[in-house]
């Protein structure tokens, strides 16, 4: 255990002992106390860690996740290609579009279909609501974290607005299905552009507010500013992504570098920041949250007036022998799907890749070496779904 | 069905297949192979996608060349299959690249096989750290012990699971 | 006198005496026991242990759109030794069904369970994964189920004034 601080005991000791005192030296493990922490606590539950203080100094950390394990890569191998979609979107209810997403595009590859182009675009514009759904509910746990219960409310507030019109488009709260292989489930309502650029233009006067009493409140400004610095170079070796990525001056975003269906057509500026410590972790979803309202007012200005939005496909399809690997751009970052197919109806093997369980290296990498207070603003800017990445 | 199966060939009939540009992707595995002869074995190459095969003694220095000479850094996803049949387990790295903006798109496949009754393989973890977490999640899923790995324990599954590794494709789940 | 007069008619007469009696009756009968019933009711607070995805629609229930404070019913909080009630919010894995029994085991009495959505009523999706309880009966002993895949936080609302009603109903010990 040698950080900084033993170091700094170490030397008032020996400047004690030249005074001619005899100092009891305690053992540097006598120092240290265990501490669990969850999977019953203040903040967003199911994640344990145990961590080892030196005072006020956090020397140790170790994740436990798994208590929502479920088993979900087992599951797909017992269900076809279809029947796979209301379990898949489980883990992330909450951003719900954009974990089918990539299930859909990796099963249209092995299907060898292509979805029309009225379908893409409300696939686009699903998947950016359910990013705002997403990030606001983020936002409102980060308020409640830090003690900022004002921050609960407003976006738990103007999160039901998205939840609206995502309701009116598919018909459920968060649990949509709305992705399937070959398109989506059905299409736009009668008023959703008027209704949705409405919301969009209301929402965009909020962040302003959000803006001034948040992320210019000056004690949110003390507890993040400075606090666990991750630089480029760890960024890139650990392999986190999303907004943690895009925090630590790396502008990775899978809807400019591979753009899939229709974001090559749409005009967005990957939004990242240089100064690596927490307020950049929290400030870029935010950042996403500005970009997505523009990205949509985008897509719904280029959507054809009509056409198709499914390929209709047999009952029970079955995939080609070979394998598919779909990434796309969530609200934690790149979520992927590696699925092989025997040339059954039901996948041989699913691989779910999330961003949660890869930003979540990067925990004891930030944990060690920073001060116990910090631990909340430093958890949750990771921008972490337990639920998801036990999976 | 016969129906069905026309709409889907007229609407597959009525795209402008573009023929894809595997430049970068036949550049990777070109570097590859002249680096390590016939140690490395391409599976196929997609649209920003590239498999390679290679055997368990060589995967590291293929990983060292890949990550010191070709950039790609971090590994996205590791993942293992269970092939019964043939008697062997794959184990699969998905490598990108952050550093290198014109390889940010490509998804290199790096995969290797191991017994499926003895399961061993190197550990990738002194070269990418990002996969610490993903070989844990992949001893505990399909058993496979990776040598140099300091922690082959539970992470996902609880502390008292006897069973055998739930992935295996043995493991049968209730009713099914 | 005039006021309560104006305000009884044919309609609503039946409503009001069986209301009226079941105040008395409870009064009259048991005193002390109504009045520290009446007590619980306004004050549930939940303990904040979130077991799965259903802890999103939990959180919206206590968003000002839904307010379940206005019931009574005030937000989750963190310690459990001041909680008499535990929404058990979804899917209930093996690794997770200790902790949940433990958590139970810490409150003080007297202590109420509400399980939220399928999963933790029968394993709901889950049913055949192998690492999820075909519900919680076997470890804590439930007071109200409230079905759902989430359940909106409307049936969240219901089930707890169904707790309450259960609650105004039953024998202090």
């Amino acid at each position: 255990m040698t950080n900084k601080y033993s170091e700094s005991l170490d030397s008032k000791f020996k400047e004690t002992t030249n005074l001619g005192l005899e100092v009891v030296k305690e053992a540097s493990e006598d120092r240290l106390m265990k501490l669990s922490v969850g999977p019953q606590h203040p903040g967003s539950g199911h994640f344990r860690f145990t961590i080892k203080v030196d005072g006020d100094y956090i020397v140790y950390c170790d994740p436990d996740p798994g208590y929502v394990h479920r088993g979900e890569e087992k599951m797909c191998e017992y269900r076809n290609y279809i029947q796979n979609i209301p379990h898949l979107e489980r883990p992330v209810i909450h951003d719900s579009t954009n974990i089918t997403y990539s299930y859909s595009l990796a099963v249209e590859e092995l299907l060898g279909i292509e979805v029309p182009r009225r379908g893409q675009f409300i696939r686009a514009i699903a998947s950016e609501l359910n990013r705002q759904v997403y990030t606001l509910y983020w936002l409102a746990i980060y308020g409640i974290f830090l003690g900022h219960s004002t921050m609960f409310m407003w976006p738990t507030g103007d999160r039901e607005l998205f939840i609206d019109l995502l309701a009116a488009l598919t018909g459920a709260r968060v649990t949509h299905a709305f992705n399937i292989p070959g398109g989506v489930r059905n299409d736009i309502p009668e008023g959703f552009k008027e209704k949705c650029l409405e919301y969009i233009k209301y929402f965009e006067k909020r962040l302003k507010e959000y803006e001034d009493i948040f992320y210019n409140n000056p004690l949110f400004r003390q507890r993040t500013e400075n606090v666990g610095i991750l630089p480029k170079q760890d960024a890139i070796d650990l392999g986190v992504t999303g907004s943690v990525l895009r925090a630590s001056g790396i502008p990775h975003d899978v809807r400019k570098v591979e753009p899939y269906d229709v974001y090559n057509e749409i005009d967005f500026k990957v939004q990242y920041m240089k100064t690596c410590d927490s307020f950049a972790r929290a400030y870029v979803p935010f950042l996403d949250m500005r970009e997505s309202c523009n990205i949509t007012r985008q897509l719904l200005e280029k959507m054809p007036e009509s056409g198709e939005v499914r390929v209709k496909l047999q009952s029970n399809p079955k995939g080609r022998i070979g394998e598919a690997y779909k990434r796309v751009e969530s609200g934690r970052g790149a979520l992927s799907y590696y699925i092989v197919s025997d040339g059954s109806s039901k996948p041989y093997r699913v691989k779910i890749s999330v961003g949660s369980f890869r930003n979540i290296l990067a925990l004891p990498h930030l944990l060690v070496g920073s001060r116990l207070g910090d631990m909340p603003s430093i958890y949750w800017a990771l921008n972490y779904w337990p639920v998801e990445a036990d999976r | 069905m016969t129906d069905i199966n026309n709409d889907i060939n007229q609407t597959t009939s009525n795209l402008n297949i573009v023929e894809p540009d595997l430049k970068i992707e036949h550049s990777l595995y070109s570097q590859l192979s002249s680096e390590f002869k016939d140690k490395v074995r391409l599976v196929y190459t997609k649209p920003n996608r590239i498999k390679i095969s290679v055997e368990p003694e060589h995967i590291i220095e293929v990983a060292f060349f890949l990550k010191n000479q070709l950039g790609l850094d971090h590994a996205e996803s590791v993942g293992g299959t269970d092939y019964p049949d043939e008697n062997v387990i794959e184990v699969i790295y998905h490598l990108n690249s952050y550093s290198r903006e014109e390889l940010a798109p490509i998804i290199l496949a790096l995969s290797t096989k191991t017994d499926r009754n003895s399961s061993y393989l190197p550990s990738l973890l002194p070269v990418f750290k990002s996969v610490e977490y993903h070989e844990r999640e992949t001893y505990e899923m399909l058993g496979v012990y990776f040598q140099g790995h300091p922690r082959n324990e539970r992470f996902l599954l609880p502390e008292d699971w006897a069973d055998i590794p739930p992935l295996k494709k043995e493991f049968r789940i209730k009713g099914r | 006198m005039l006021m309560i007069k104006d305000l009884i008619n044919p309609a609503n007469f039946n409503l009001l005496v069986s209301q009226v009696s079941d105040v008395l009756v409870g009064a009259l009968d048991q005193p002390l026991g109504y009045a520290i019933n009446w007590g619980r009711i306004w004050s549930l607070w939940p303990v904040h242990l979130e077991t799965a995805c259903c802890s999103v629609e939990f959180g919206a229930t206590s968003s000002p759109r839904y307010d379940c404070e206005r019931f009574g019913i005030i937000e989750a909080f963190g310690s459990l030794r001041q909680c008499d009630l535990i929404v058990v919010q979804g899917t209930v894995t093996r690794k997770m069904a200790p902790r949940l029994r433990m958590v139970y085991d810490q409150m003080a009495d007297p202590k109420y369970v509400i399980a939220m959505g399928a999963c933790s009523i029968t394993g709901g999706l889950y049913i055949d994964s192998y690492n999820v309880l075909p519900g919680i009966d076997g470890i804590i002993p439930v007071d109200v189920y409230v079905p759902g895949c989430p359940p909106r936080p409307e049936t969240l609302i219901q089930g707890c004034m169904l707790l309450q009603e259960k609650i105004k109903r039953s024998k202090i010990k």
